[in-house]
């Protein structure tokens, strides 16, 4: 028989202000196996820890129960404190009466019932609950970065800088994502590929860092501090490790009407091609969709010019198995299609662009060397409109916007307003505004700075309609503030599109067994308190693929991931969770179903030899569980056909306890 | 607010199947609208003044007439508020109510010419009279 | 094939034209359309309010007759096919209400929005083929810039409509294509054209016509084509130096029907 100890939370008036705690406690006593019962302001103090582990060593508890808030808040706090008054962690209960109970009622004779109820389907498992001690397993010391943008970069920077060994794993030929393509960054206007290309230098000469680009992550397998991960490099058929990359194919290759994707397809590269001077890795790649020779097998002109013979037409994809300890998630973001917006005109005029594109075409190293021009016909525009919150906050098109605010285009878009007014004081520019957002250091400044100081025109009101009449856009919009509805001519209309996660994060959330909102953002541990951790264990979150946001958050949020990868890969043993499954081999009958369910992989079969009557043996298979491996899902005790499986912890006798209970 | 009006805008509100609460105040809806020029109110302060519970100008205004139905606001709208509806609800309130049709036949023959088509006719009086 | 039409009431007088050359044509490329008994007039205008039903019975009516009949609902005037449309998917998506109701003013029946309703520019996009007209066309157009214009009732609500993308649609222009016509893009293709407010307020009417018209002369047009009558009056009355004609008219011809 358990000797069970119950404490009752207040939580201030969290907990007390819709249940009557002190009833709570009171009635809780009778419960079979209760031999003490208390109440407390707050149990998760110093002072109510103390009570608890008091109560422990006073009354010889075997079992405890807290009546406080989610597990998910205070059940390790608890643990803890039962595990230094000498008690088994495992034979801690929470009776989740805040979340699930006081505040979600408002009358207080209910909330009290309910809470009692609660705490009595506790009582019932820790009644049957035995003690449990987790295994340990072993920490692989090296780190996946899976995204090569800015925040990838910093994560695998700060790992290796620590002395751990970092792989990074990007899909284009080169790392630098999306900042790479930037022209100057707000609010400080410096020019991104100056501060970003030296981080691109340092990771391509760090010792304990490798990059994997063109390369992609297909399989993950495993689990926290022991993943095995299978990468695919793609062919890029030329000698990674013997190509100078002095560009001499890139000039020569005759294929030369290829969309340039860096270039967001405003100017064309060859199908041998460096996506832009400071390609990190500096080596040439043959896009297959363009390349003569790889179609026709007519050409050969890049392997003729080339000096180091880099070039191998051969060369095929491939697959790399490598183990880590910790993966970080960093596949950033890309802006949504204009294509389903068309009352502003994208697909119908050259001269309507999105705000990257814009980026290019300011950018000394873009399409037209910096030179803003319209893409139509090359002139100088003289009146330019920029349109914000184009997809964004658009909760009516599920299908073609995002409810969420994308929270860098009112910044960008005072950047670009600034500079086109700086660099050209004759143009006329207009920015069409929701609301102007701009919460970060220096940054309402900053907007100011472009409407006082640079006479940019703000008005209030979103844009309508954009139509094309001739060689000119005519702008439909609202004044809000004048309660006019204008009509504007325009050369150049920029568009702000919003942003969205990056297409390979949802099959590589899969693979993670990740969790995800239903933007596709990676959801984090907790919105507030482990922010750039993922629910799954080892496996983290840096920039924009958990939300959008700017680069100096995005920094600071790459090097937060890179201190929990650190902390982590500086461990030598990991504790495991105990509350994993165990087969009984006496009613297993080897099926196999549960192998089939098991999405970790954790069970395995194997014969056994069982006494059988009269003196014979025969031979059975039976399932048996890895327990390191083993994540404590209970998937198997679901599929299990002869109730062999079990959970350790969750035994299918405690949860009917606990329904028993609910149900008295 | 007193009990008619407030009686009022709920149906109103109710008939158009439109939540005022749901809007941005973006000013798309005003943004696009073709019939701008023309309205005293605009879409985007018809969704404000239903929301403020401010209904009395609306139901004297022209602009209720004035809505082509060309269902504009209603697709660009970001939030789905569907303006709209919402001015073809408060029409209704207007000419349902006796002697309030705002075409009668006898104005027909002043409007017309030898070209315009049936459509024009059924239509605006499906639209401006009970 | 055979599809249940509802011709209404313009195209029974000043739009003969329009239902002729629709009927011919149909014939040419194998439809037939069996005008539906005892039609009523639509209305013009789908009333959007919850609780307004009579004004909708008109079309349940035609609706249900397609239905017993298991053909289609074809329309060609585009306030027709936006009136019935929006009505059928009514009562598709408010059984309880509105469906329950038009049913029990109407005869015993128990119909829920099952016909299909498509206008004639559906019918020749998915239920010929733009690749069979391509064949059955005996005088192509040559190259003449054509200008198409939807309006408003063709594509608005989008999510009831579903013809076609409503900021920037495509289904004449990939019809004026396999004339052998040259579509002219520009922006006001989709925007109202005034619709009834001509009958109170011509100047509003002219003033977006013209906005219509000078757009897609801008872009080039040698013609403007429209599938409405409405649309037609109003953009005939306020444009100079370019042709409004049906849709029908250029297909007529392209068929080698009209001279």
């Amino acid at each position: 028989m358990q000797r069970i100890g119950v404490f009752v939370c207040w939580c201030g008036s969290n907990i007390a202000g819709t249940v009557d705690v002190k009833a709570v406690a009171e009635a809780l006593k009778n419960e079979p196996g209760v031999v003490h019962s208390a109440n407390y302001q707050y149990m998760c103090s110093q002072a109510g820890q103390e009570l608890i582990k008091d109560a422990i060593k006073e009354h010889k508890l075997t079992g405890i129960v807290v009546c406080s808030c989610s597990p998910r808040m205070h059940e390790g706090t608890f643990r803890k404190t039962a595990e230094a008054a000498g008690l088994n962690p495992y034979m801690v209960e929470i009776a989740n009466i805040r979340e699930q109970c006081s505040w979600i009622h408002k009358d207080i004779a209910e909330g009290t019932e309910k809470a009692i109820v609660l705490g009595r389907t506790a009582i019932a498992k820790v009644n049957l609950n035995a003690p449990l001690m987790a295994g340990e397993s072993p920490v692989t010391k090296r780190a996946l970065v899976i995204g090569g943008g800015i925040a990838g970069i910093q994560t695998a920077l700060d790992i290796a800088d620590a002395g751990f060994e970092v792989d990074i794993v990007e899909t284009k030929p080169t790392i630098g994502g999306k900042m790479a393509q930037l022209d100057k960054t707000f609010p400080t206007l410096d020019c991104a590929a100056c501060i970003l290309t030296p981080k691109m230098v340092d990771v391509a000469q760090h010792e304990k860092i490798k990059i994997y680009s063109y390369s992609e992550v297909v399989d993950v397998r495993g689990f926290v501090g022991n993943f095995e991960v299978t990468i695919k490099k793609r062919a890029r058929f030329v000698k990674e490790d013997i190509c100078t990359g002095c560009g001499l194919c890139t000039e020569k290759c005759p294929q030369k009407k290829v969309p340039n994707e860096f270039n967001l397809g405003m100017d064309n590269r060859r199908a041998i091609y460096i996506p832009f001077a400071q390609a990190v890795p500096k080596v040439a790649t043959i896009d297959p969709n363009y390349c003569t020779m790889l179609k026709t097998g007519k050409c050969g002109v890049c392997a003729k010019v080339c000096t180091a013979n880099a070039i191998d037409y051969t060369q095929k994809d491939e697959f790399i198995d490598q183990k880590y300890g910790a993966i970080v998630a960093a596949t950033g973001f890309n802006p949504i299609s204009m294509e389903k917006f068309d009352e502003f005109a994208y697909s119908q005029s050259k001269d309507v662009i999105t705000s990257l594109e814009f980026e290019r075409l300011m950018n000394a190293a873009g399409p037209t060397a910096g030179k803003l021009v319209r893409p139509s016909d090359g002139k100088h525009p003289q009146k330019i409109v920029f349109v914000q919150c184009v997809g964004s906050r658009c909760a009516a098109c599920a299908e073609k916007g995002k409810e969420y605010c994308s929270k860098i285009c009112c910044m960008y878009t005072a950047k670009h307003a600034m500079l086109t007014r700086d660099k050209y004081p004759d143009t006329d520019v207009t920015v069409f505004y929701i609301d102007v957002r701009t919460p970060g250091k220096n940054f309402d400044e900053f907007y100011r700075r472009a409407a006082e100081e640079y006479g940019v025109h703000y008005i209030k009101g979103m844009v309508g309609k954009i139509s094309p009449e001739g060689d000119k856009l005519m702008v439909r919009a609202s004044d809000l503030l004048a309660n006019k509805q204008i009509n504007m001519e325009a050369d150049l209309v920029v568009l702000a599109a919003a942003i969205e996660p990056d297409k390979s994060a949802r099959p590589l959330a899969t693979m993670l067994t990740a969790s995800m909102d239903t933007n596709d953002f990676f959801t984090e541990a907790h919105p507030k308190l482990r922010p750039v951790e993922s629910p799954t264990a080892g496996v983290f979150l840096s920039g924009c693929c958990q939300g959008p946001k700017d680069i100096p958050e995005t920094v600071s949020q790459a090097g937060a991931a890179a201190a929990k990868v650190i902390g982590l890969l500086a461990k030598d043993k990991l504790k495991g969770n105990p509350c994993v499954a165990h087969s009984d081999e006496m009613m297993c009958n080897g099926c196999s179903s549960c192998e089939k369910v098991c999405p970790y992989g954790a069970i395995t079969y194997e014969d056994k030899e069982f006494r059988g009557p009269n003196r014979t043996t025969l031979i059975r298979r039976i399932a048996k569980v890895n327990e390191a491996i083993c994540q404590g899902c209970g998937c198997c005790t679901v599929a299990c056909p002869s109730g062999a499986m079990d959970l350790k912890g969750f035994a299918s006798k405690q949860i009917m306890a606990e329904v028993d209970a609910i149900c008295k | 607010m007193e009990k008619s009006k407030e009686n009022l805008i709920q149906d109103v509100v109710r008939r158009s199947g439109v939540n005022p609460r749901k809007c941005m105040k973006c000013g798309k809806c005003s943004g696009t609208c073709p019939a701008y020029d023309e309205m005293e109110y605009h879409p985007h302060q018809f969704v404000y003044m239903i929301e403020t519970g401010d209904i009395e100008p609306l139901l004297k205004s022209k602009s209720i007439y004035k809505c082509l139905t060309c269902f504009a606001c209603v697709d660009r709208c970001p939030r789905g508020v569907e303006p709209a509806k919402l001015i073809e609800s408060i029409r209704l309130s207007v000419i349902r109510e006796q002697g309030n049709n705002h075409l009668t036949p006898q104005m027909i023959p002043e409007l017309i010419d030898e070209e315009m088509p049936q459509q024009a006719l059924v239509t605006a009086f499906r639209k401006y009279t009970k | 094939m055979k599809v249940s039409y509802f011709p209404g009431c313009t195209l029974k007088t000043k739009a003969k034209d329009l239902d002729e050359q629709a009927r011919a044509c149909a014939e040419i490329l194998g439809v037939t359309l069996e005008e539906i008994s005892n039609w009523q007039c639509c209305g013009g205008a789908f009333t959007t309010a919850s609780d307004e039903i009579a004004t909708k019975l008109s079309s349940v009516r035609a609706l249900m007759e397609a239905n017993k009949k298991g053909q289609p609902l074809l329309t060609v005037c585009s306030a027709c096919h936006n009136v019935i449309k929006q009505t059928n998917v009514a009562m598709k998506e408010n059984p309880d209400n509105f469906a329950f109701r038009a049913n029990m003013n109407l005869a015993p029946d128990n119909y829920n929005g099952e016909a299909e309703v498509i206008h004639y520019l559906e019918l020749l996009r998915d239920k010929v083929g733009y690749d069979k007209i391509k064949e059955k066309v005996v005088k192509p157009l040559e190259g003449l810039k054509v200008a198409c214009y939807y309006g408003c009732l063709l594509l608005r609500p989008s999510k009831v409509m579903a013809m076609d993308d409503a900021e920037n649609p495509t289904i004449m222009e990939d019809l004026v294509k396999a004339l052998g016509g040259e579509p002219v893009y520009y922006a006001y293709k989709n925007e109202c054209c005034g619709g009834y407010i001509a009958l109170e307020d011509a100047e509003s009417a002219m003033k977006k016509s013209q906005k219509i018209s000078n757009n897609a002369k801008a872009q080039g047009a040698d013609v403007i084509i429209t599938a409405c009558p409405l649309c037609m009056y109003n953009l005939k009355k306020h444009t100079k130096d370019v042709p409004v004609i049906y849709f029908t008219e250029l297909l007529a011809k392209a068929l080698g029907i009209k001279e």
